[in-house]
């Protein structure tokens, strides 16, 4: 089966800092990472080939650094990669985004099977998936922990607050995935090796017969009026004394404010 | 620092630094605690291609040397002596085959190992033969095409998990040093069996048990090289894989450096970091210059060894009596930097300072590597004169 | 149209610079200087210019008449035939932004005919009309039959605002929809407010893990879409005198509309209370040792009437199951009292709970992270304080 997904490169959060001067959130430096959650992506596609057969194509909208995305996921065992790149693709919220990479998929023409990270750790809206689905005319399943394929029917298990969906629908379909689905396997050294061999493919705006008005800040509704760093939370006080008497202190003031 | 490695061998580096962080990391503790061996780790080494890493391409790995499987053991072993042994381990039972396998038995037994989907370990050790390898009393009787093994192998590395064991067995006594040969044998022939699991005092992430065989019969297609060869078997793969645990020994010593660092910054007393007290300092960079010695000579001896340089003996006896003294040094100064939390289970160090001190012991005890030094000096000395 | 560095305003201070994702900015000879190939627009760098020197203008298109949208609708999720607070919450806020721009309020309802009788509920709950869409194919929530309803009966009624509770089901809808209208979709948003002169909706919702803080707008096209956390808005006092309209609007059920069957639905009988509304929550980290541990969390959870949470490390390692899951890659929650036992308070934990109003941090490490952002912490073996935490309680509750 063929198998596509969709990746984005982001920052590691977990090296975030702020600069206490500027009041700024400090990316520069940062590693850049396939978004953890697009690992469970590829390493879902790349169980379904393993036990299918067929081939996983892995895709990304974003500056020409996420060629390098792309080459970490070439180093998982994904057999192709698409840089989806153009000026014209800046500013693009998440509703441009997910035109552009239906149009890069539509581009690649024959596929079986979508599947995204359930969202992006910088973006965290979780809107792009359901938006691609949606401009391919493709049924939708999110927050799948568990995926299965048998003869043409995909069998996913969704997490939901409170409970566990089984679901089933006929392929083509698109899926997004969330942490608990899997373990992403290593990265290989074969992998590494060919990956670093590799030439990525790069799809600009005329390649994918792109709508100007539909990409980038001219195709995005949405726009940041400002970003701006929280106020610090601190202002807490660490409780002193024996155990008994934090016990009590704590009660006390939870108490004085009704919480419990 | 690169330490001049090439762009493959710093791949390498960096899939085992990752593997130790993200697999052994969360579970050193407690595999310490449990002895349990640890197949999630080993999983993510086939994954990355790490089990192959000595193998030739033709038969599934990716060709490397010496030099690439110390850097790779030296990774696992910053996090943690005993899991990295349980990768390491494989790498020693694999090479006396990779040395003098027949092309039919490194065709059968060497892919599966690239793999990780079998490990491998070596059977030499017995109960009276330590040191003395000359003393043992394991047989291998030959009767027709076979050869009946009886005799017990004691503290094998990997014992009962691994599928392939490169043993070494009495065929005649008589001989003395020709005495001995190599047999590859595989779990669940029937005569194999296994004894106990060690209780030990550090690796106890990786598994040490023993080997029994009671008229367990192999075929003659499953001797290394020829009858007779065993000792040397034994001999010429001790001297390649000797670094690996000499790397093993300054991963530890770093692991346990870094920690005592971190430690140093952090630790307040008379109002100051302890960090800042200079017999602290002092301790610290002698921690620090010795295992950066270590490493540099070891990395030497690897490369000499992957150069093809015959004479290596010398070399890889004084990476490893050095390595592992110096981790020994490194683990227990570590713990005293600590003070009373170094004692602690809570706190790392203490664990280090228990996996250290089999690094002087196995593989040939620091006395025995002195022997060797002071022996290749002498030789050395004579082809002089 | 696009980014531009206005040169008369930067002074080249480099504030700008770190602040990149892609490094696409350096300065030279004082002046900063955007290389458009790594620049994505993502807007970090003109809101940290102290000097208002970078700017990203848009082109000013008419996309739609706006004139012609008008109201604030709420999507009034149900689960087994009864609304979700979430909904309630949102007519309470959408109330009071309806008021601010004079304009109606309506829930938007579909199910199965069992849902009818909530529809009084909605209205008390400040609903001025209530669009209905029943049908059994509609009973269980799936993608295709609500978004084709609701997207028709957008483009029907043409409201300004519809709003979602960022629940599973209304993140998964809502953004359905956005791309189907050509809306502009916010995702989780923590506030919402009216701007004067402009009278567009101001979203503002965190990012990066909830490090940042983001207002977005959505100024030519319509409806102006988000979702909303639970639990960040408060449902108003009932009136259930309150007079409101029922609209029914017909449930066309397309075949094609109809492909994602549900086989099961399996309920976790571990979780008590759903996470995401819970007021209190008591939460266990790798500091608990083991598996077992987690009944001193469910003890005290029981007593003060919380729910159990979990940190990413006691998931992975199998102690509790993946829904009480707390953090980035789990759920994110803002009850009115969080109590962390044995959790470091990694980032990727705090994302997920850092809104809460008073976080109580229990943890032996004083230089744990969680510290920083507790309310109150109390540093000490949580084997002793937890159970002396709970007997308290116990006993001043009575």
């Amino acid at each position: 089966m063929n198998i596509i997904v969709c990746i984005k490169q982001v920052p590691g959060t977990t090296q975030v800092k702020i600069n206490p001067e500027t009041n700024t959130l400090v990316r520069e430096g940062v590693e850049a990472i396939i978004n953890p959650f697009d690992e469970n992506a590829i390493e879902a596609a790349l169980q379904l080939r393993d036990k299918n057969g067929g081939k996983v194509t892995v895709i990304t909208m974003g500056p020409p650094q996420a060629a390098n995305a792309l080459k970490d996921a070439i180093a998982l065992g994904v057999d192709e990669v698409v840089l989806i790149s153009d000026r014209a693709f800046a500013g693009s919220d998440t509703w441009a985004t997910s035109y552009t990479l239906a149009s890069a998929i539509k581009k690649i023409g024959q596929y079986d099977l979508i599947i995204c990270g359930k969202q992006a750790i910088d973006g965290d809206t979780a809107q792009v998936g359901p938006g691609v689905a949606e401009f391919l005319g493709l049924p939708q399943v999110t927050f799948a922990v568990g995926l299965e394929v048998a003869n043409g029917v995909l069998k996913v298990n969704r997490l939901l607050e409170e409970t566990n969906e089984m679901l089933e629908l006929d392929l083509p379909a698109l899926v997004t995935v969330v942490k608990h689905i899997n373990t992403p396997r290593m990265p290989s050294f074969k992998g590494k090796i060919k990956a670093k061999n590799a030439v990525v493919p790069q799809w600009g705006a005329k390649d994918i017969n792109a709508d100007d008005n539909k990409i980038g800040l001219k195709g995005s509704p949405t726009s940041v009026v400002k970003i701006f760093t929280p106020p610090p939370k601190g202002g807490g006080e660490i409780l002193k004394g024996s155990a008994d008497e934090m016990v009590d202190t704590l009660v006390k003031k939870l108490r004085d404010r009704k919480v419990c | 620092m690169d330490y001049g490695f090439t762009e493959e061998q710093l791949m390498i580096k960096d899939l085992a630094r990752k593997i130790a962080e993200e697999k052994a990391l969360p579970l050193r503790a407690e595999l310490d605690e449990s002895g349990k061996f640890p197949w999630e780790v080993v999983k993510a080494c086939a994954e990355a291609n790490l089990t192959g890493i000595g193998i030739e391409e033709k038969f599934g790995g990716i060709g490397g040397g010496t030099l690439e499987y110390c850097i790779a053991t030296e990774e696992l072993s910053r996090i943690c002596g005993g899991i990295a042994l349980s990768y390491a381990a494989t790498g020693l039972g694999t090479m006396p085959i990779i040395l003098f396998g027949s092309e039919e038995q490194k065709q059968k037994y060497l892919p599966p190992i690239a793999k990780g989907e079998k490990l491998a370990a070596f059977g030499l050790t017995e109960a009276n033969a330590g040191s003395d390898a000359g003393g043992m009393q394991t047989t291998a009787k030959k009767d027709g095409d076979h050869y009946i093994l009886n005799g017990t192998k004691q503290w094998i590395t990997n014992g009962g998990e691994a599928e392939t064991y490169s043993v070494i067995a009495l065929t005649d006594k008589a001989k003395g040093a020709r005495g001995a040969s190599a047999f590859i044998l595989e779990k669940d022939m029937p005569g194999f069996t296994f004894g106990k699991k060690e209780n030990k005092m550090g690796i106890r992430a990786s598994a040490t048990r023993e080997l029994v065989f009671q008229d367990c019969k192999v075929h003659k297609s499953q001797m290394l090289g020829k009858e007779g060869m065993g000792f040397i078997v034994a001999m010429k793969t001790l001297d390649r894989t000797r670094p690996g645990i000499a790397a093993q020994a300054v991963g530890i010593a770093q692991g346990a450096l870094e920690e005592a660092l971190k430690y140093s910054r952090q630790r307040v007393q008379f109002g100051e970091k302890i960090g800042s007290f200079q017999a602290v300092q002092h301790m610290l960079s002698d921690m620090a210059t010795q295992v950066e010695a270590a490493r540099a000579l070891v990395y030497t001896a690897a490369r000499e060894i992957d150069k093809g340089s015959k004479d290596t003996s010398k070399l890889s006896a004084m990476c490893k009596l050095f390595a592992s003294d110096t981790c020994m040094k490194v683990t227990t100064d570590a713990v005293q930097i600590f003070g009373g939390y170094g004692y602690m289970k809570e706190y790392p160090v203490e664990k280090m300072m228990r996996d250290a001190k089999i690094t002087q012991i196995y593989e040939g005890t620091n006395q025995i590597q002195r022997n060797v030094i002071a022996l290749e000096l002498i030789k050395e000395m004579a082809a002089k004169k | 149209m696009g980014i531009r560095v206005l040169k008369d305003k930067c002074i080249g201070c480099k504030i700008c610079v770190p602040v990149c994702p892609t490094s696409a900015i350096t300065v030279v000879d004082k002046k900063a200087v955007i290389d458009l190939d790594k620049c994505t627009m993502c807007g970090a760098c003109p809101s940290s210019c102290k000097f208002k020197a970078i700017e990203i203008v848009k082109e000013d298109v008419q996309v739609v008449d706006k004139s012609q949208y008008k109201g604030i609708w709420v999507f009034a999720e149900q689960y087994e035939g009864d609304v979700h607070p979430v909904a309630l919450e949102l007519l309470g806020e959408g109330s009071k932004l309806a008021k601010e721009l004079g304009v109606e309020l309506c829930a938007v309802l579909l199910g199965d005919s069992s849902v009818e009788k909530e529809a009084k509920e909605l209205i008390a709950y400040g609903a001025d009309k209530v669009y209905l869409a029943t049908a059994p194919e509609l009973k269980n929530y799936t993608t295709l039959p609500y978004a084709s309803i609701i997207s028709d009966a957008i483009r029907q009624y043409k409201p300004e605002i519809v709003l979602f509770g960022a629940t599973t089901t209304g993140r998964d809808l809502a953004s359905r929809i956005a791309a189907r209208i050509n809306a502009g979709l916010t995702a989780d948003c923590t506030g919402l407010a009216i701007d004067k002169e402009t009278k567009l909706l101001q979203q503002t919702r965190p990012a990066f893990g909830g490090n940042i803080m983001a207002t977005i707008i959505c100024k030519n096209h319509r409806p102006q879409m988000s979702t909303v956390r639970p639990k960040v808005f408060k449902k108003s006092e009932p009136d259930h005198k309150r007079k409101g309209e029922v609209i029914k609007v017909p449930a066309k059920i397309d075949q094609k509309d109809l492909l994602v069957r549900i086989i099961d639905i399996i309920k976790d009988t571990s979780v008590k209370v759903n996470l995401a509304e819970a007021e209190i929550i008591v939460s266990g980290g790798r500091g608990l040792g083991e598996a077992s541990n987690f009944k001193l969390v469910e003890e005290l959870a029981a007593v003060i009437g919380g729910a159990v949470g979990a940190s990413r490390a006691t998931v992975d390692a199998g102690w509790i199951s993946s829904h009480h899951q707390v953090g980035q890659t789990g759920k994110t929650v803002c009850p009115k009292l969080y109590i962390a036992v044995g959790i470091s308070g990694a980032i990727q934990h705090l994302a997920g709970m850092q809104s809460s109003d008073i976080i109580v941090a229990i943890n032996r490490d004083p230089d744990a992270p969680i510290f920083k952002i507790a309310t109150y912490g109390i540093v000490g073996d949580l084997f002793e304080i937890v159970p002396k935490l709970t007997k308290k309680l116990k006993e001043v509750r009575g």
